[in-house]
């Protein structure tokens, strides 16, 4: 019997003239990501391909245009991402200890009618997905966070954002690993390290990985 | 080996980048301007990729503690040898003793400095480029400074002075037009807002480095839902709710989540690498085989100096 077909659309933009967006989907979606980070994997593979990184739902491709021509790298993402995808290994496990004092966290508990235990309780209940590793060295996005807590960013992002901040956006959670501007809702602090520039590679959590936060007073 | 009497404005040490750290959320780096930095380096015998100095806005004074082969390319801060006017885009020797220094901004933003034998420095995740945020790779992760010594590794072939490009084949640095390809969310731009990307001009805004250029020109508009962040790549122009475009270069953070209107063709790279800030430019539009057809003659002009 063959195997099942996946009904999955994907659009194939140009981003210049040696690299394309290959977009799967446009919501968060834990079934989406791994097509996307299995999909990266499988085009890294390819000897015309320089770099594939996947995003939450799509995969930027960087390629070499003298070896393949846009339509064909095009109908290859096409045929790679139509095959049936592999079964989504459990990625490595990360517990992270939190302090949960964040300047945030009374904010957040109003705005949400909870209060500031069971946002505490909320946040260290699931497992999380290491969506993406991206936009500054070790920062993460990990989901989905439960509806519950689900808040836009602030409106104005703060100047300065100290490295270990615990924060919520939207249906996502991360850590800040630098001292960085930021704009989401700060709800605590952990020691763990994700930048690890000595390492390689430099990151402590790698796409597909899963996370688990745990209170520890400060 | 050359000692830094001035480091100049920001020098910095750069080779091709780290590709293959951006899955770590690190900026993939390397030289700004890819055509003088490679140029550079071809001119002196060395691999394409060897480190070269990447000169901001102004350049360094060096001392050469021994004999050696250098090229200059890119931007123009008029470099002298000894006092004298040195050529641009071509090799030539310091004997043990001399000074390079430069002197004002002619055209252009970053002067490249190519030694025979490639300049030697720390390697962080495969590349030898200066990360000034991650503290890492190059001269100790940061920008050079007085009293620095730069040694240069073992030369690969006999080292030959007098090799350059002649001035038809260099990129044209005072263009000031990037040709661009419609990005993925180019259609989310209102009608008003694309006639404008293509016919007001834009200036680079001081709030402006290594990682991207703000730009500054008419408000653009691309409404929409907002998206989940993806890969991006140097070149790609990102349009926050401000308004105000954003151009992603060498250091730029690996994902966004802001649409992409248009992405700077590579062969308009150099143009936009050698682009100061207040520097008035224009983009147009090209298709993909205009681009590639535009980028072949570029790298030809290149592997004329490997022959």
């Amino acid at each position: 019997m063959p195997p099942p077909r996946s009904t999955v659309r994907v659009r194939v933009h140009p981003l210049g003239d040696t690299a394309v967006l290959a977009e799967l989907g446009t919501k968060l979606d834990t079934a989406l990501n791994a097509r996307a980070i299995a999909l990266a994997a499988a085009l890294k593979k390819r000897r015309d391909v320089r770099q594939a990184v996947a995003g939450h739902a799509s995969v930027t491709v960087q390629f070499d245009p003298d070896q393949i021509t846009h339509e064909a790298m095009a109908a290859a993402i096409k045929r790679l991402a139509t095959k049936r995808p592999p079964l989504d290994e459990p990625g490595r496990l990360h517990r992270i200890p939190v302090v949960y004092d964040g300047p945030d966290l009374y904010a957040v508990a109003m705005q949400l009618r909870l209060t500031t235990h069971q946002v505490i309780e909320l946040h260290g209940r699931p497992i999380y997905r290491v969506f993406l590793v991206g936009f500054v060295p070790g920062w993460a996005y990990l989901g989905p966070l439960a509806d519950e807590l689900a808040l836009p960013r602030r409106p104005v992002p703060r100047t300065q954002v100290p490295a270990g901040s615990v924060a919520i956006a939207g249906h996502q959670t991360g850590i800040y690993p630098l001292p960085s501007p930021g704009g989401w809702h700060l709800i605590g602090r952990t020691s763990v390290k994700l930048f690890l520039p000595d390492s390689d590679p430099p990151s402590l959590f790698r796409a597909g990985d899963r996370v688990r936060f745990f209170s520890v007073s400060g | 080996m050359l000692r830094v009497l001035q480091p100049g404005l920001l020098t910095t040490i750069q080779d091709i980048g780290r590709p293959h750290a951006v899955a770590s959320g690190v900026p993939p780096g390397g030289a700004m301007d890819r055509f003088a930095h490679t140029a550079a380096n071809l001119l002196v015998g060395n691999d394409r990729g060897a480190a070269t100095l990447e000169c901001t806005l102004t350049g360094p004074h060096l001392v050469a503690e021994h004999a050696c082969l250098i090229a200059i390319t890119g931007a123009d801060f008029e470099p002298r040898v000894n006092g004298d006017a040195a050529p641009m885009w071509t090799g030539l020797f310091l004997s043990q003793g001399d000074q390079l220094t430069f002197g004002g901004r002619r055209a252009g933003a970053r002067a490249y400095v190519a030694v025979a034998g490639g300049i030697s420095a720390d390697r962080w995740l495969g590349s030898m480029s200066t990360n000034l945020m991650c503290a890492r790779g190059g001269m100790h992760g940061r920008a050079l400074v007085a009293g620095d010594v730069l040694p240069v590794g073992e030369l690969s072939g006999p080292a030959v002075a007098g090799r350059n490009l002649a001035a038809g084949m260099r990129p044209v640095y005072g263009e000031r037009t990037l040709h661009v390809i419609g990005g993925p969310h180019f259609t989310r731009l209102q009608g008003e807002s694309r006639e404008a990307l293509f016919s007001a001009g834009f200036s680079v805004s001081h709030d402006s480095n290594r990682m991207g250029y703000r730009l500054e020109g008419p408000r653009l508009d691309a409404p929409g839902e907002e998206l989940l962040s993806f890969g991006v790549v140097a070149g790609a122009v990102q349009l926050p709710a401000g308004g105000q475009p954003i151009l992603l270069m060498a250091d730029h953070q690996t994902a966004g989540g802001y649409p992409v209107v248009v992405t700077v063709a590579s062969v308009s790279i150099p143009i936009a690498a050698q682009l100061a800030p207040g520097d008035e430019f224009r983009f147009a539009e090209i298709t993909i085989d205009t681009a590639l057809q535009m980028r072949a003659a570029q790298r030809e002009a290149l592997d004329l100096l490997m022959r």
